[in-house]
């Protein structure tokens, strides 16, 4: 993972995973401003994957709430709460969870401000991690970002590295809008390196790798699979673009067009399902925009399956994206 | 016993005015529309229930929360929000609660603790203990009073939220207004064993069952469960059994409906009573008359006002949406 050096003299920079970025992050925010509280189910021992690891011993569990496992009641109590002048971290465990509190999300938390005529606001962010989740079949490796996209009021977040599950887990927090934020499931332990002082802002992509042959967009998992394609094309002499969109609405289009407009050619990947994803709404708006060619990959239209055979279906591959690339380059 | 007389018959004309002005409304339920109505769409009125609402909101305060349900004009002007720009909402006018953008299924006064009615049922429960969360979280001296149905207690919500505030001990009083009805289906053969209060009964909220139609029984009960709650007892349920005079919009005759049992409704009017107790109090006819001229000329006058007031832009429609990535609408 191609992190940019930190500014000479910063002696900010540590080594954390993924998970632990995120810790940190909600530790930060809760320390500046007391109207920050975590709830879910689990958060007190850390979380299910590590995430709210050691807050609930440093804040309480006045603070850091564990919850009965009632997700409709989770997320509705962080929309009451928000109401109410808190900000709550909400969490939901998987996305495939979290459709147990889908009407609290969807018809509450993303329309409240608007439907009341703006006399509230709904600032929580609820963690709603997507993608395959090794071996853990159909209902826990689902990656929906698209359906949440689609939702006005909602801002939505895909972070692939542990220095912007930092930044922007900071970032949702203080935006004081409802943020859909999805972490990736396999992505925990992954480290990188993390400077907390560094602000990275919703709604900018960032440009993993300079290339003007071809443009990769992507987000999550799938933008680390792209590096690795990336590589494999260098490799027999393609420069590829590689742009991370991290944020998925709203998304940088000046970023993603820019890079299109010179390329002429833009393929977008995700390992959620192809049919109906948000790499459609990238493709089509930048066809539209700038004329360039495009392509998509994602998951076909089935669900994901248990043995390693059939899964291995669902995912997108670095040898997968080559072939793509290539084939837009004939 | 003035100030809930009062109430009520200001609840009843302006329903009554709302509802004059809902004909020739659009309703799945009813005629089409024919453009002449002045209050469009869904109009959901709580005749004959206003006792409940009357009743229970006189022992709340400014700080106090509620949240509301689709019937929700009575609990809004109970809770002390203002007549006329309540009209304005329902006219979907600029000078409404929501300038227009929520409407009578939408009506909200945040400005008195009147956190919203809304369109999904039992949705408000959640956003209640989430409320009542953040008071006890923060030590304040308030209470959140949450207003639902009979159907409300056959979706989940109902039983999380109930678990919820039970398990946290919460500052928060459920009424259940038990108007019999479900939309166009009778709650009764739909709901197993006796209702709300048992259901509360076995989770561990004290519960009370009083004559909905009966002001002063149930101003008496709430008065009892208010203290309770606000001196830190717990969550406290109270089922008021009452009826729904009209149908389940406004433009809805109720055709499903054996007459026999709206004429019995009909003979347990709350006002009626109400009304012949205030006169054993006060005998003089005339005191009486003058406050229900009063609640007539209030609602001739926010007619009028109501439509004389503009519409708001279309801009508006692009406004409190969200504020991260405003103005990437499309």
């Amino acid at each position: 993972m191609a992190l940019k050096p930190s500014p000479a003299g910063d002696t900010a920079l540590r080594t954390l995973s993924y998970a632990q970025a995120a810790a940190l992050a909600v530790q930060r925010e809760m320390e500046a401003d007391t109207h920050v509280v975590v709830l879910g189910e689990d958060v007190g021992r850390g979380g299910i994957f590590g995430q709210y690891q050691g807050l609930q011993q440093r804040f309480g569990a006045q603070r850091v709430i564990d919850t009965p496992i009632s997700e409709a009641a989770i997320m509705g109590a962080g929309v009451g709460m928000a109401l109410a002048g808190l900000r709550p971290v909400v969490e939901m465990r998987v996305v495939d969870f979290a459709l147990c509190g889908l009407d609290e999300l969807v018809n509450q938390a993303a329309k409240n401000r608007f439907m009341f005529g703006g006399q509230g606001r709904v600032p929580l962010v609820a963690r709603l991690p997507i993608g395959i989740w090794d071996s853990s079949a159909a209902q826990h490796s689902q990656s929906l970002e698209a359906w949440f996209a689609h939702l006005p009021g909602l801002t939505v977040v895909c972070p692939s590295t542990a220095q912007d599950n930092h930044s922007l887990l900071r970032a949702a927090l203080q935006c004081g809008d409802p943020v859909v934020y999805m972490e990736h499931k396999t992505l925990w332990g992954q480290p990188g390196e993390v400077d907390e002082s560094l602000a990275v802002p919703l709604g900018r992509a960032a440009v993993r790798r300079e290339g003007g042959d071809l443009t990769l967009v992507s987000w999550s998992r799938q933008a680390l699979v792209c590096e690795e394609a990336c590589a494999q094309l260098a490799r027999q002499g393609i420069h590829a673009g590689l742009i991370d969109l991290r944020t998925l609405w709203p998304w940088d289009r000046e970023t993603v067009l820019g890079a299109c407009a010179r390329s002429g050619r833009l393929l977008v990947v995700h390992e959620a399902v192809q049919a109906a994803g948000f790499g459609a709404e990238i493709a089509a708006s930048a066809a539209e925009a700038t004329g360039c060619r495009v392509r998509r990959l994602g998951a076909p239209r089935i669900p994901v399956g248990y043995a390693p055979v059939l899964e291995a279906q669902s995912r997108v591959s670095a040898d997968q994206i080559v072939a793509t690339a290539r084939e837009m380059l004939a | 016993m003035t100030g809930l007389y009062r109430m009520m018959v200001r609840i009843r004309a302006f329903e009554n005015a709302a509802e004059a002005a809902s004909q020739g409304g659009v309703s799945a339920y009813g005629k089409a529309a024919d453009g002449t109505a002045r209050v469009r769409g869904p109009l959901h009125l709580s005749t004959g229930q206003e006792a409940v609402p009357a009743g229970a909101c006189a022992h709340l305060r400014r700080e106090d929360y509620l949240t509301s349900t689709h019937r929700g004009h009575g609990h809004t002007l109970a809770k002390g929000a203002d007549l006329g720009r309540m009209m304005g909402e329902l006219f979907g006018r600029a000078t409404g609660f929501n300038g227009g953008k929520g409407g009578s299924m939408h009506i909200a006064d945040f400005s008195v603790g009147m956190l919203g009615a809304n369109g999904v049922v039992a949705a408000g429960l959640p956003i209640a203990v989430g409320a009542a969360h953040a008071q006890k979280l923060q030590g304040r001296d308030a209470i959140t009073v949450c207003f639902f149905g009979d159907g409300a207690i056959n979706r989940g919500p109902f039983l999380e939220a109930l678990n919820w505030a039970g398990a946290y001990r919460l500052p928060v009083l459920f009424v259940c207004e038990d108007n019999r009805w479900s939309a166009t289906t009778a709650s009764g053969p739909m709901t197993s064993g006796p209702g709300a209060s048992a259901r509360a009964h076995s989770l561990g909220l004290p519960t009370l069952q009083v004559d909905g139609n009966d002001v002063q029984a149930v101003h008496e009960a709430a008065g009892r469960l208010v203290a309770e709650v606000r001196g830190g007892a717990g969550p406290r349920l109270l089922q008021a059994l009452t009826y729904r005079v009209k149908g389940h919009v406004s433009v809805d005759l109720a055709g499903y409906r054996d007459p026999a049992e709206l004429q019995a409704a009909l003979q347990t009017d709350p006002i009626a009573r109400a009304r012949r107790r205030c006169l054993a109090l006060e005998p003089d006819e005339r005191v009486w008359n003058a406050i229900d001229a009063q609640a007539e000329q209030e609602v001739a006058a926010a007619l009028a006002a109501a439509e004389a007031a503009p519409w708001p832009t279309a801009d508006q429609a692009f406004t409190d949406v969200q504020t991260t990535g405003a103005g990437q609408w499309h």
